[in-house]
């Protein structure tokens, strides 16, 4: 039986139009584009380095000021005082130190350096099921809900998940929207401008670390140093050990000032690490028994052991936006309710950024088709064929010949009023640069989206598209009735069109 | 082979009828736990106590990776002390898993979804928030 089924699903299989075979338009689009990887079109505002292997915030001045503070600091220990301290007291401090040093900067990399465990967006058939959903529970109303939550019991405690609208989910519970970098964060803890990046679950142990060993060595540092000046002014007195060795001076000052705040927000770290809170929530005081009597952390293990233990060495969760992976251009779509047209040749991500943009190209191909036909016909030129080329996706018109402008998904209306927009800035670019035809154009067209366009409050009748756009067209070339400029004009028209 | 040729090309050829989608179930906190609960857009093409054993097996499967055991700990620890420079070289417990997972995905896809016209798609594509069963038009099957 199984046998057979397969036998007919391979008959079925020859029988079908392979999508693999190359069609001239398909090849060569797929030759000119090389595979990018999936970090290049990342929706959220991050920095990638390294071909995606290191991901920061979008600034990251602080972060440069914060590694220049402690280098600095850290080569003037090692250059002036460690010498004297070596020799007057034992090597072993400049060892310490060194080993303080590489420790310290190599988790401030780490933390900065980390996906902080950014959850990727949702893809677009997920957020039109989580859509679909809402709007059963919602009764079906058109507008815009308010913000929409949902209620979920965790270990006796109700806790509300919000909807986030940017990335189109259900926030899991303990993440948060970071809206510095515009991505959703799992157990978001903050946004540390000083390493340049979020905190959050999967650098949290790392920037803990961080702030823990720079507490040692700070305090480490301005204790030697401090030793180090009080033995020379024994040996030469207090004025002249401090003209000797003057980066003292600005050791101390950094230190000083570091100590109070560093050593403040480990131990407050310690404090949110031992009970399982984040930042997020001891500001929020979502936890605090102020709030009622019942109110406790759902999340916690009970023990401080256990809580900092699962903290810091329990299982690390790999990074989920796969930003070195290449971006799938074959991934199986849904067959959108046209008539018979499917999606073919796009990602889901791709289909979220260009279905747009690409919606107002095809827009902009139907005004261009349904404006030449009449004009070509007027010129009596040879007839030119305005193909469509299956770019990205969305709905394809497929082939069309003069006079049967086939109109894309769009609604023939949102088209009409583009006609109406589009057709005189067209024309304004051709007359004034004429050897950029396809370039500002284009430009102008990109912004003026389907759902940008102000729907005025009567709409022009559009009976036909095309003769609609005849009507207009007629209107707006009659002063442009020389004969070189309209041919150009024409031919633009058809170049872009054919793009 | 000809079960994974038939695999691919259903794939591409196949026309998507619908696709269901499984969300987290957070009850138990913030581990990675799928809802059990049987989608009524199934029932016509899979069994109800197959599919809850598949999503039972990758509850306990995800469940494994973050479990918090004394392994979890000695690598945390291991990492701590070294200065996490050994995450360069070593694979995370929690990969070896996600792996373990792939795989089981996979098996299940061959042996009981794609004949019957479905197709489970590993959540970590997802960033875990979904289980993304994809479900072809019968058309292709009936002929």
């Amino acid at each position: 039986m199984h046998l057979g089924v397969s036998e007919s699903m391979r008959e079925c299989e020859y029988s079908q139009i392979s999508t693999r075979s190359s069609t001239p338009m398909e090849t060569p689009y797929k030759h000119r584009t090389p595979k990018r990887r999936k970090w290049e079109s990342f929706p959220g505002r991050n920095k990638f380095c390294c071909n995606g292997r290191i991901m920061m915030a979008k600034q990251t001045g602080v972060f440069y000021l914060t590694l220049v503070l402690i280098l600095v600091t850290c080569g003037l220990f090692f250059t002036f005082d460690c010498p004297f301290l070596a020799l007057k007291l034992t090597p072993v401090i400049p060892v310490i130190g060194g080993v303080l040093f590489l420790f310290v900067l190599g988790t401030l990399l780490r933390t900065s350096f980390t996906d902080p465990g950014v959850l990727p967006r949702a893809t677009p058939d997920e957020a039109a099921d989580l859509e679909r959903q809402i709007d059963v529970v919602n009764g079906g109303t058109g507008y815009r809900p308010p913000p929409r939550t949902k209620e979920v019991v965790i270990n006796g405690q109700t806790i509300k998940l919000k909807y986030c609208f940017t990335c189109k989910i259900f926030r899991p519970p303990r993440a948060s929207h970071c809206s510095l970098c515009d991505n959703c964060v799992e157990r978001f803890d903050h946004h540390c401008p000083w390493v340049g990046n979020c905190v959050g679950r999967r650098n949290y142990r790392f920037f803990y670390m961080f702030i823990l060993s720079l507490s040692f060595l700070t305090i480490f540092i301005f204790s030697f140093v401090i030793t180090h000046i009080i033995l020379r002014s024994h040996q030469s007195g207090f004025l002249n050990a401090l003209k000797d060795s003057p980066a003292s001076v600005l050791e101390v000052v950094v230190c000083f000032f570091s100590v109070w705040s560093i050593v403040g927000l480990s131990g407050f770290h310690t404090y949110l690490i031992s009970s399982n809170q984040t930042t997020n929530e001891d500001i929020k005081g979502s936890w605090s028994s102020k709030r009622g009597k019942d109110n406790y952390n759902p999340y916690s293990h009970g023990n401080i052991f256990t809580n900092c233990c699962a903290a810091l060495c329990g299982p690390l969760p790999p990074s989920l936006i796969d930003r070195r992976g290449f971006i799938q251009s074959d991934a199986p779509q849904l067959a959108p309710p046209t008539n018979g047209t499917t999606m073919y040749g796009a990602t889901q991500s791709q289909l979220s950024h260009m279905c747009d943009q690409d919606q107002c190209i095809q827009s902009t191909k139907f005004v261009l088709q349904a404006a030449t036909t009449p004009l070509l016909q007027q010129q009596g030129s040879e007839p030119v064929v305005l193909t469509a080329s299956p770019e990205n996706g969305c709905s394809v018109p497929g082939r069309t010949s003069l006079g049967q402008p086939t109109p894309p998904t769009s609604t023939p209306s949102l088209s009409c009023h583009e006609a109406t927009e589009m057709l005189p800035i067209h024309g304004q670019c051709h007359t004034h640069n004429h050897s950029h035809p396809l370039q500002e154009p284009m430009a102008h067209h990109h912004f003026l989206t389907p759902e940008e366009m102000p729907s005025p409050p009567g709409m022009l009748p559009c009976g036909s598209p095309l003769g609609h756009s005849h009507t207009i067209q007629a209107g707006f070339y009659n002063p442009a009735s020389q004969d070189s400029l309209h041919e150009d004009s024409v031919r633009g028209l058809v170049k872009l069109s054919s793009v | 082979m000809a079960e994974t040729h038939s695999l691919q090309d259903m794939r591409q050829q196949a026309a998507v009828a619908a696709k269901v989608f499984i969300q987290r179930d957070y009850t138990n906190g913030t581990v990675c736990h799928f809802q059990t609960k049987f989608p009524s857009e199934l029932e016509s093409r899979i069994d109800k106590q197959q599919f809850e054993e598949t999503v039972r097996t990758l509850n306990n499967l995800y469940a494994e990776a973050e479990k918090l055991g004394s392994q979890s700990y000695i690598e945390g620890c291991l990492a701590c002390l070294t200065a996490y420079i050994i995450f360069l070289c070593m694979e995370t417990h929690y990969e070896k898993v996600l792996k373990k997972i792939a795989k089981y995905i996979q098996e299940q896809n061959d042996k009981i979804y794609t004949p019957r016209g479905l197709l489970l798609t590993d959540p970590i594509e997802r960033g875990l928030r979904v289980i993304e069963v994809t479900v072809f038009e019968e058309r292709s099957l009936t002929r």
